[in-house]
C-alpha cells in the first residue's frame, strides 16, 4: 500500500477540509455487481486449478506451464498493487512531479530483474529464492535465514496492503473495516489454499487486464477534457487549481515531497529520495512474490519473455499515471475528495475512483472501484503464496526434514496450513494496526529485499569464493539493519504522541533505509566470506551452479505435476 | 519430473570448457556496462532533481520541463536496454546450445 499514505498525509496538509467528510459511502451497486463477477470468475478458476494442484510442482509452480505473456501479465499484476493505482495517482494529484518519480523507479527496477535474477533463478532453482543459494552453500542455515527474510518481506508487505484495503473498501463499498479485512483475507485464502500457484496466477492475469483497461479508460476520459491535446493537458497541469478550489500551482515543478516545496520542510528529503530510489531499483529483484513467478514458466527463455511483457505493461501503466494523476489535480475540486478517517485530511488514495465518478459517472466509478478491490485481493494472494511456499519448501522440508519428504504431498499440505496461519496473522495484525500508518512496512519490505536478498543472490551466482558464513551474514545483517533503521526513523518515531508507533525524536533521519542498509548487506556478505576459511565444497560446486544458471542444463522441467 | 542427475565430472567438464568461458565473457561484456549505465542514468534523476531543481524546472517543450522529460526518458531507456538485452541474449542462447552440444554427457 503505502510509503504513500504518510507522504499523502504530509502533502495534504494544505487541503481545504471538505464538507462531506468521511461518512461511509452508500454501497455502489455497479461496484458490487462487478466485484461479485470478478470473485465468481476467479472462484471458478480456483475450482479447476484445485483439481490440477496435486504435487509440489503443480501447487507451488503451476506445473511450470504458464506461457511467457501470461506470466508477464501475472508479474505485472503482482507488482501493480493498490499502491500503484491508488497511491501513486493520489501522490501525483497532491504533490505533482515528485509523486511521478515513484512511477519511474517501479519500471527501471525491472532491468535489475531482467539482467541479474530472472534467468539464473529459473535455471538453478525449484520453488524459492533459497533453492539457488542452497546449491553451493550449507543448505540448512542458508535456507532458514532466506526463509525468515522471505516471510518477513511478504508478511509485512501484506499487512500494509490489508490495512490499506480495509480503508479503501470502507469508502468504496460502505463495508466497515474489520469485516472488509476479514473478507479479503478469507477470499485470498480460498485462492491460495485450494488453487495454489495456478489459481493465484490467473487471478493476477485477470486483475492485470482489468487494471490496464481501467487505466486506459480513465486516461482517455481525462485527455478528452483537453480535446485530446497533450499541449492543452500539460498547460493545464502547469496551472493546476483543483477545479478552481485552490490557487493555481505548477505541478510539473519538482520538490513537493523531497525538495524545497515539501510541507513540512524536509531537510533530508533529497537523500531520502536517493535512498528510496536505491531501494526500489534493487529491492524489486529481491521481492519473493515476484521471484517465485519465474518458476511458473517452462524455461529461462520464457522467463525472459515474461519480464519483457511485464516491462511493456508496467511501463505503459506508469506513464498513464501522468494522465490520471496530474489530471485529477486539474479536474477534481478539493471538496470532491473524501477525507481520511484518521488524518482528517483529503485522502489522496481516493482520487482515482473519484476521478472516475466525476468523468464517467456511477457506472465507471463502480468499475474502477471493483478493479481496485480486485487489485488488493490479487496482490495479497500472491504474497501469501510466496510466504507459505518458502515456509513449506525451505523451512519444513529442507531445514527440518533435510530435504526428504516423509509422505508424498506433505510439503503441499504444510504450505496450505502455513497459508492459513500467515493469513490469520496478517488479518489480526491488520485489524490491530488499522489506526496506524502502515507506510513503514512497505518501505521495510523493499529495504529487506534489497539489503538481505539481493546481495546473496548476486554473490551466489557470480562469486566463486562466496561461502555459507557470507550468505548468513549478508541475510541477517541486511534484515536486521533494515528493520532497526526503520524502527529509529521518522516513520516510527515522532514527537507527537499517537502519530506513529513510538513517541520520541527520530534517531535516523531517513524514512527509507536503503542508502545505508543495502551497502551494509553487501559488506556483511563480503566480509563474512573473506573473514572465514575458504569452503572447498562450495567452490567446487560453483562450476555446477554456474553451468546450471547460465545454460539451463539440469533445470526443472514442466513435465510433471499436472 | 526431475531429470536424471548430472555427474559432478560433467559439470566440471562444461565449467572448464573454453566455450563456456566464452559465454560468460560475452554475458559480462554486455551486463556489466549495461548495469552501470542504467544505475547511473536512473540515479541521475534524484540527484539532478534534488540538487539542481532550477535547471530541471526550466520549461523545454511548451510548459513541460526538463525534469518531466528526463523522467519520461527513463521509460525509454529501460525499454531500449531491455530490447538490447533480448537481442544479445538470443546470441547467448546459440552459444550455450553449442556448449551443451559439444560437451555431451560422457
Amino acid at each position: 500500500m503505502s510509503p504513500f499514505l504518510s507522504l499523502l498525509a504530509q502533502a495534504a496538509t494544505t487541503a481545504v477540509p471538505a464538507a462531506a467528510a468521511s461518512e461511509p459511502a452508500k454501497t455502489n451497486t455497479t461496484a458490487l455487481v462487478m466485484f461479485t463477477a470478478f470473485v465468481a470468475l476467479t472462484l471458478v478458476i480456483t475450482y479447476f486449478s484445485a483439481r490440477k494442484a496435486t504435487g509440489s510442482a503443480a501447487y507451488f509452480a503451476a506445473g511450470r506451464s504458464i506461457k511467457g505473456w501470461q506470466n508477464g501479465l501475472a508479474v505485472a499484476g503482482d507488482y501493480m498493487s493498490a499502491a500503484s493505482f491508488l497511491g501513486i495517482s493520489g501522490m501525483i494529484c497532491m504533490s505533482g512531479y515528485d509523486g511521478f518519480m515513484y512511477s519511474v523507479g517501479f519500471l527501471v527496477a525491472y532491468l535489475t530483474v531482467l539482467f541479474v535474477v530472472a534467468e539464473p533463478l529459473r535455471n538453478a532453482g525449484k520453488y524459492t529464492m533459497a533453492d539457488l543459494l542452497a546449491y553451493r552453500l550449507s543448505p540448512r542455515p542458508v535456507r532458514a535465514m532466506a526463509s525468515l527474510s522471505t516471510i518477513t518481506v511478504s508478511t509485512f508487505y501484506m499487512i500494509a496492503q490489508m490495512v490499506g484495503a480495509g480503508g479503501i473498501i470502507k469508502i468504496l463499498l460502505g463495508v466497515p473495516f474489520t469485516p472488509a479485512v476479514i473478507g479479503v483475507g478469507v477470499l485470498m485464502l480460498v485462492y491460495v489454499v485450494f488453487g495454489g500457484m495456478l489459481a493465484t496466477t490467473w487471478v493476477q492475469i485477470i486483475k492485470a487486464v482489468l487494471l490496464m483497461c481501467g487505466a486506459f479508460a480513465l486516461s482517455w476520459l481525462v485527455l478528452g477534457k483537453y480535446d485530446y491535446s497533450l499541449t492543452k493537458f500539460f498547460d493545464a497541469v502547469s496551472v493546476a487549481d483543483y477545479g478552481g478550489s485552490k490557487p493555481a500551482v505548477n505541478l510539473l515543478e519538482t520538490g513537493r515531497l523531497y525538495g524545497k516545496l515539501a510541507v513540512p520542510a524536509n531537510d533530508w528529503g533529497r537523500w531520502d529520495f536517493i535512498s528510496l530510489a536505491l531501494g526500489l531499483v534493487l529491492g524489486t529483484a529481491g521481492l519473493p512474490h515476484i521471484l517465485v513467478r519465474f518458476y511458473t514458466v517452462p524455461d529461462a527463455k520464457t522467463a525472459r519473455v515474461s519480464v519483457i511483457w511485464a516491462m511493456a505493461i508496467i511501463g505503459v501503466f506508469y506513464i498513464l499515471t501522468t494522465f490520471f494523476g496530474f489530471g485529477a489535480a486539474t479536474l477534481l475540486k478539493m471538496s470532491d475528495i473524501p477525507l481520511n478517517d484518521i488524518t482528517h485530511k483529503a485522502d489522496g488514495n481516493m482520487v482515482a475512483p473519484i476521478l472516475a465518478k466525476v468523468l464517467g459517472g456511477e457506472m465507471f466509478f463502480g468499475f474502477i472501484s471493483a478493479v481496485a478491490f480486485a487489485t488488493i485481493l490479487a496482490v495479497v494472494a500472491g504474497l501469501t503464496m510466496s510466504a507459505s511456499t518458502s515456509f513449506a519448501h525451505d523451512f519444513f522440508s529442507n531445514v527440518i526434514h533435510h530435504g526428504k519428504e516423509n509422505r508424498p504431498g506433505e510439503e503441499v499440505k504444510v504450505a496450505r496450513i502455513t497459508a492459513f496461519v500467515v493469513g490469520a496473522i496478517s488479518i489480526f495484525l491488520a485489524i490491530q494496526l488499522q489506526s496506524l500508518n502502515p507506510a513503514f512496512l512497505v518501505g521495510l519490505a523493499f529495504a529487506v529485499a534489497a539489503s538481505a536478498n539481493l546481495p546473496v543472490i548476486i554473490f551466489s551466482i557470480f562469486w566463486k569464493r562466496f561461502n555459507t558464513t557470507g550468505a548468513v551474514a549478508g541475510l541477517s545483517v541486511g534484515l536486521a539493519s533494515s528493520i532497526i533503521l526503520i524502527l529509529i526513523s521518522p516513520s516510527v518515531m515522532d514527537p507527537v504522541p499517537g502519530k506513529t508507533l513510538i513517541t520520541g525524536d527520530f534517531i535516523f533521519p531517513l524514512k527509507n533505509p536503503g542508502i545505508v542498509s543495502i551497502p551494509l548487506g553487501f559488506l556483511a556478505a563480503w566480509l563474512g566470506t573473506l573473514l572465514t576459511p575458504r569452503d572447498p565444497s562450495a567452490e567446487e560446486k560453483f562450476n555446477e551452479l554456474s553451468v546450471r544458471a547460465h545454460t539451463g542444463l539440469g533445470a526443472e522441467t514442466s513435465g510433471s505435476g499436472h | 519430473m526431475t531429470p536424471p542427475p548430472t555427474p559432478q565430472s560433467h559439470w566440471d567438464q562444461i565449467g572448464h570448457s573454453a566455450e563456456f568461458a566464452a559465454v560468460l565473457r560475452a554475458k559480462r561484456r554486455f551486463l556489466i556496462p549495461a548495469t552501470i549505465f542504467f544505475l547511473v542514468y536512473y540515479l541521475a534523476l534524484p540527484v539532478l532533481v534534488g540538487w539542481f531543481p532550477e535547471v530541471m524546472n526550466r520549461p523545454v517543450i511548451g510548459k513541460v520541463n526538463g525534469a518531466y522529460l528526463f523522467a519520461l526518458s527513463q521509460f525509454l531507456m529501460a525499454w531500449i536496454l531491455a530490447g538490447m538485452y533480448v537481442v544479445v541474449a538470443a546470441r547467448w542462447d546459440k552459444m550455450t546450445a553449442a556448449v551443451l552440444k559439444n560437451n555431451p554427457k560422457l
